[in-house]
Parts: structure tokens; sequence; C-alpha cells
């Protein structure tokens, strides 16, 4: 049996591509990488309706085949036949947005001229008409001389009829080889966009003069005075939902994490086994598993954003200090994402078309606070800094937080203004990007985002975070202390941090925290798991300290300036193999992120030993 | 009149575009986000901050530039 043939998604950015590719293949997508370039490559089941089995591909969005950017390179690649590991497409689904009939229908051009066979979804048509368009879907295909179906992919209209369509496009999955260069003639994009623009008036029949309501949207959101606010407000929002909403889920996980542990301890007979289970794996894996919500929040609130088109309104208003500071608009975006996590948000930068901007925006990445350094935060700021009000509603508490997150911003800000005047020193190439109409996004697209989210989270949390966990387990439970010995130093772990506490020593940090570094470099978050771990060996069979919560143990142990030059260090260190081996992927070599693990080393170790020895000296 | 002069809100026609003076990359996403010599241009928005970049419509879409590259472009304002 021949396997399912391959049909492409194109289409411009904006087109609502992934809205479509949604609404066909439903939650049978798979989500993954393009071999040697780290384009991400959605692909998903989709069934026609007589039920042959379809593999649709959903490509970057793209203005031309002429590329510019990584992810338009792949989508030219895969069109035909050149990427690495992909079969050629049979067929071509190309998307246009109907209120923007004229640009879009260039590119499709451009892919009629490819010689597959094509049919195009003509998106949107509700927005269209809200704006006063009519489009006569039918002349369009004349014009064209392809099928057009009008759909509306958010709310899955028109889906069964495109679905037809492609029915009778692909055949028994057999595949016409275009061979390069034929049946693609290489035209002039002012010439195809002269031939789109007439195509475009001739099929749309009716127009009357009604403003968009997007503009009337935006006289608002980039308004000289409410559009910084709104913009402000949005995010303390964000930040503010971040943490009041998800104190009640996390609670329960780690009531649940608890219960769990009880129950090994109580069911299971006393050996390694047990203590292996409650002690690494549940004490371990469940204190990263309970900082799920926080992080599913941060994204809900980033894809959002992104499925509104708001996230361009707030590149456009950030453009001009992020240009201060010898950067583009464009670099917000992945900033902003690299708050839930700096891997999305460094292959996010595939957008910036400026390879200066682009590198500056990735070395910076890694200091914006992701949702990974929020355990850290949230656990040794409770166990440390007191709870009191400074001002009527302002707690010490939130406000260390917040500074912690300015910190990072900060941070970030000025190592681009640095880095743009040594290492990516270079003539900035400006800020050139389409704003998209506001759309009502789809709960299920951002659901569907969300759980691909939760999926690797918790495949994290499973693989990288339980691994190096129950590897500290073993290195800190071996070989057994005698009595009157501590056992987190008798061990090999215990051992391995002395080593490194002579290093960190003078930046004011103890032997437990020298224990919990190592483990982090796997993952930020880690480090609450090794502390947690680490406390829970020390413990040991006194019943009294393993019911007791890890933050009262730190609030007696640490003292206050351990605990602000262990924050200081965790803003700056690149404590992340993740976010290494993506800087790694995507600059194409070593050299990048040797520089980048290097530069946030030395910043790391530096803040802490000031803050250290400031917060000594002040008595604190 | 250069695009970056053009007041808010007031529709005007593209006349010439200085490719030559923009950088290769630039000169190719303005082309793709359809300037063109002859299209119909009209600043909608400016960033609040600075004023740069502006927001202009072209064709039907919304495209955001700096004012940098919006001075290579010359337009005439067309009466309404």
């Amino acid at each position: 049996m021949n396997p399912a043939p391959v049909v492409a998604l194109v289409g411009n950015p904006n087109a609502g591509k992934s809205a479509l590719f949604n609404a066909l293949t439903g939650a049978r997508q798979k989500v993954g990488n393009y071999p040697g370039v780290t384009v991400e490559r959605k692909a998903g089941r989709m069934s026609l309706p007589d039920g042959r089995p379809i593999e649709l591909i959903d490509l970057p969005g793209t203005y031309s085949l002429e590329p510019a950017s990584p992810d338009e390179q792949v989508t030219r690649d895969v069109l035909f036949g050149k990427q690495e590991g992909e079969r050629l497409p049979g067929a071509i689904l190309c998307v246009v947005d109907a209120t923007n009939l004229d640009n879009h229908l260039r590119f499709t051009l451009q892919l009629i001229g490819l010689g597959l066979p094509i049919v195009v979804a003509l998106n949107m048509v509700d927005m269209a008409e809200r704006d006063g368009l009519k489009i006569d879907a039918a002349r369009l295909s004349r014009e064209l001389g392809v099928p057009v179906i009008p759909t509306v992919a958010v709310r899955k209209r028109g889906i069964d009829e495109l679905k037809a369509a492609m029915a009778g496009l692909v055949g028994d999955g057999g595949v016409q080889k275009i061979a390069a260069g034929s049946g693609f003639h290489h035209e002039d994009i002012v010439v195809l966009q002269r031939r789109a623009r007439a195509i475009a008036l001739a099929a749309t029949t009716e127009e009357h003069g009604a403003r968009a309501w997007s503009h009337r949207i935006d006289s608002i959101a980039l308004h000289p005075v409410a559009g910084p606010i709104l913009l402000a407000g949005l995010l303390f929002l964000i930040f503010q939902s971040v943490f009041a909403w998800a104190q009640a889920p996390m609670d329960a996980i780690t009531a649940g994490f608890d219960q769990l542990g009880k129950w090994v301890d109580t069911e299971l007979p006393a050996g390694f086994v047990r203590n292996l289970l409650s002690q690494g794996v549940i004490k371990g894996t469940g204190a990263v598993v309970t900082f799920l919500p926080q992080i599913l929040i941060l994204f809900f609130f980033i894809l959002l954003l992104e499925a509104t088109g708001y996230m361009v309104r707030a590149a456009f208003m950030m453009d001009r200090l992020m240009a201060r500071v010898g950067l583009s608009g464009r670099a917000f975006i992945p900033l902003l994402s690299s708050f839930a996590c700096a891997v999305p948000g460094i292959m996010a930068t595939r957008t910036i078309d400026d390879p200066k901007d682009r590198l500056t925006t990735i070395l910076i990445a890694p200091l914006t606070t992701c949702s990974a350094r929020l355990p850290v935060y949230t656990l040794i700021i409770g166990a440390c800094i007191p709870a009191k009000q400074v001002l009527p509603g302002v707690g010490l508490q939130g406000l260390v937080l917040f500074g912690l997150y300015i910190l990072g911003i900060v941070g970030a800000l000025l190592a681009a203004l640095v880095l743009r005047r040594t290492v990516t020193r270079g003539p900035s190439h400006g800020f050139m990007m389409e704003m998209p109409k506001y759309q009502r996004p789809s709960l299920r697209d951002v659901g569907l985002g969300l759980w691909a989210r939760c999926l690797i989270f918790l495949k994290r949390a499973g693989t990288i975070i339980l691994l190096s966990n129950i590897i500290l387990w073993v290195l800190a439970s071996y070989p057994v202390a005698p009595a009157g010995q501590k056992q987190t130093e008798y061990s090999i772990a215990g051992r391995i941090a002395s080593g490194i506490e002579v290093v960190v020593k003078p930046i004011g940090f103890n032997h437990n925290i020298a224990l919990a570094l190592p483990p982090a470099m796997a993952a930020r978050e880690v480090a609450v798991a090794a502390l947690a771990t680490t406390y829970a060996i020390d413990a040991g069979d006194n019943e009294d300290a393993t019911d007791q919560a890890l933050s009262g143990k730190l609030g007696r142990d640490w003292s206050l300036p351990t605990a602000l030059a262990f924050l200081m260090w965790f803003v700056f260190a690149p404590q992340c193999l993740s976010t290494i081996a993506v800087t790694r992927r995507e600059t194409n070599g070593w050299k990048w992120p040797a520089f980048m693990v290097s530069y946030l080393f030395v910043l790391a170790y530096v803040a802490s030993g000031l803050t250290f020895w400031i917060a000594t000296w002040a008595g604190l | 009149m250069r695009l970056d002069q053009l007041p808010l809100n007031r529709p005007a026609r593209v006349l010439a575009i200085a490719w030559a003076d923009l950088a290769d990359t630039a000169a190719k996403r303005l082309r793709e986000l359809g300037f063109d010599e002859g299209v119909t241009v009209e600043a909608v928005h400016v960033s609040p901050f600075g004023k740069d970049p502006i927001a202009c419509r072209v064709g039907r879409m919304t495209v955001a530039l700096r004012r940098a590259q919006a001075q290579a472009i010359s337009v005439e304002a067309i009466a309404a």
C-alpha cells in the first residue's frame, strides 16, 4: 500500500494557516523539528470524505518563494522536494486571507506556477464581509484557474467543502516530481503583484467604505496615552494571574504528591526502592510538576496575545525602546515568549531577518525570567524573605519577585546594548512588519497550543528532570555516612559539592547550594527538586524533620545574604541545557553558545558576590 | 513629500521609491509587503513612544515601518 499522500499547507504569515491546520487535523498532529535546522515541523493526519488518509504538513508562513529567513527556506525546499527527510508533496493547499487578497494572491500565483495540483482556501471570509468586502469565489477560481473554497478556519466553516476539493487533487499517492526550475518561472515580485492586484480587483464584487474595525481598535491600542497604559496593564495582569490563579492548582498538585509519597512510605518495605521512590522520584519530580499551572497560565496569555494579533502591536510600540539598545521591535516577541521559556523564545527569533539582530536576541534571551526560575524564586522568597507589608496591598515578597523580573529585563537590555557595540556590531536594518487584523481567538487553537506545551513540560519532568534527580539521589545517598557524619557531606555528591563549594563560598553559597548547582544545569527548576532531595536525605529517619516543609528548613538554614545571592545567581546564570542546545542549533556551532554560557556565568558570579557582600555589610 | 512627512489619515500615492537607499533585505520586504510605485498609502498610526515607527495602510494591509525607511518613499497627497 502506498503511504498517505502528502499535502503541503502554504500561505502568507497571518493568513490563518495554523487555524486551518487545526481545523483539518484536530489533535492528530505531531510537532517536531526539521533535521539540521530549527524550524518547527508540524504535521498531522486528516481523512478525506471518502476515508482516504492524508498527511498534511504545515509549512512556515512566507511572503514569497525567494527565502529571506531560515523558515522561508524550509518552505521552499519542501515544495521543491529538497528538504531532507521530507517526502515531496503531491499537492498544495494554499491559504489566503480574504481581507488581504491583493497581497496574498501574489504568493498564490507563484505557487500555481510550480505546477503542482493546488486548491486555494479563501480564508477569513467573515472578516472580509465585516470589512465590507464581498469576494466572488467562483470568479476568483476562473481567474486563477484552480479551485477556490471560502472558509472561516477558526469557526470551522467551509472545512467539508475544502476536504472534498482536496479529494479531487490527490490521486493514489503517486507524486509528480517537479524538476527544479521547470514550471516555475522566476517573475519579478512587482510583476506578480500587479497581476495579483488586478485579479483581486476583478473578484471583489462589492465594497463599501467601512473603516476596518481593526483600525478602530488600533486607535485605542496605539493611542499615545491609552496605548502604553493598556500594554503595561496587560503585562501586569499576566504576571499577576500567574501567581494568583496558579495557587489553588499548585496546592492541589503538592498535596497529591505528598499523598503519593506517604502511600509509598507506608506500603513499601523499607529499603533502597522505597527511599529512591519517596526521596528521589516523588519528592524531586513533585517539586517541579507543581509549577505546571504557572507555566501554563503564562503560555496561555502569550498564545492568546499572539492569536488576537495584539503581540505585533506590542512589538510596534516597543520598537523605539528596542532600537535604543540596537535591536528592533521584532525582538520583543521572542523576548516576551522567553518569559515562559527561552527555548521557544530563541526559536521565535527565526522571524528576525537581520542576522546580527537575531544573534543578539538569542544571546540575551536567557536573561529574561523564564518560568523555570519561578519555582526557585517562589521557594527562596517564601522561605527567606519576611512576609511583611511595605505599602498597603504591597507585600515585600511580591516586591522582591517583581524586582527580580525587572532585573532580568534591565540585564537583558544592558547586555544587548553592550553586545551590539562589541561582538554583534553592525548596521541596523530597521523594523518592517505586517500588522495583522485583530481576531477573536479560537479557544480550541489556544487549547491545542497549551496542550503541546503541557506535554513538552511533562516529558521534560519525566525524562531530564527525573533522571538528574535519580542520579543526584544515588550520588547523595551513597556511600552511607557513618554515625555522626552528615550524609550530604559524606556521599559522592557531597564530596563533589565540597569541591564546588571552594569556588562559590566567596559569593555566600553553602554546601547544600553547591550540591544543587550541578543538577540545576540540566534545568533551573531542578534546583528546587535537588534541594528537596538533599534536605529529605539529611532529615533521614528523623520523622519530624521529614514532615516539615522545605521552605521552613531553608528559612532556618540560610542567611538572608545567602538567599539574596542565590536569587541573583538564578537571574543571570545560564543553568539550562536545553537553552544551550537550542542556541547551538540556531547558531550552527559551539562558538556562540560557549560565548553565551561564559558571559552569563561571569555576570552571575559577579552579581551574586556583590549582592552577598553588600547585604552582609548592610547587616541584613 | 516623503512618506515620513505625510500627515496621518491622508491618502497619498507613491511617486517613487529610492530602492538604492534601502538595504537589500529591507527593499525585498518592502516589495513583498506591497509597496510599489503608483500604489495608495496612508499613514494611520504612529508609535506612542517617539512617533516611530509608523503604521501605513498599503492596499488592504497595514504595515509598520520605521521613519528611516519611510524616507526612501516619495508620495503625493491625493485630494480626498
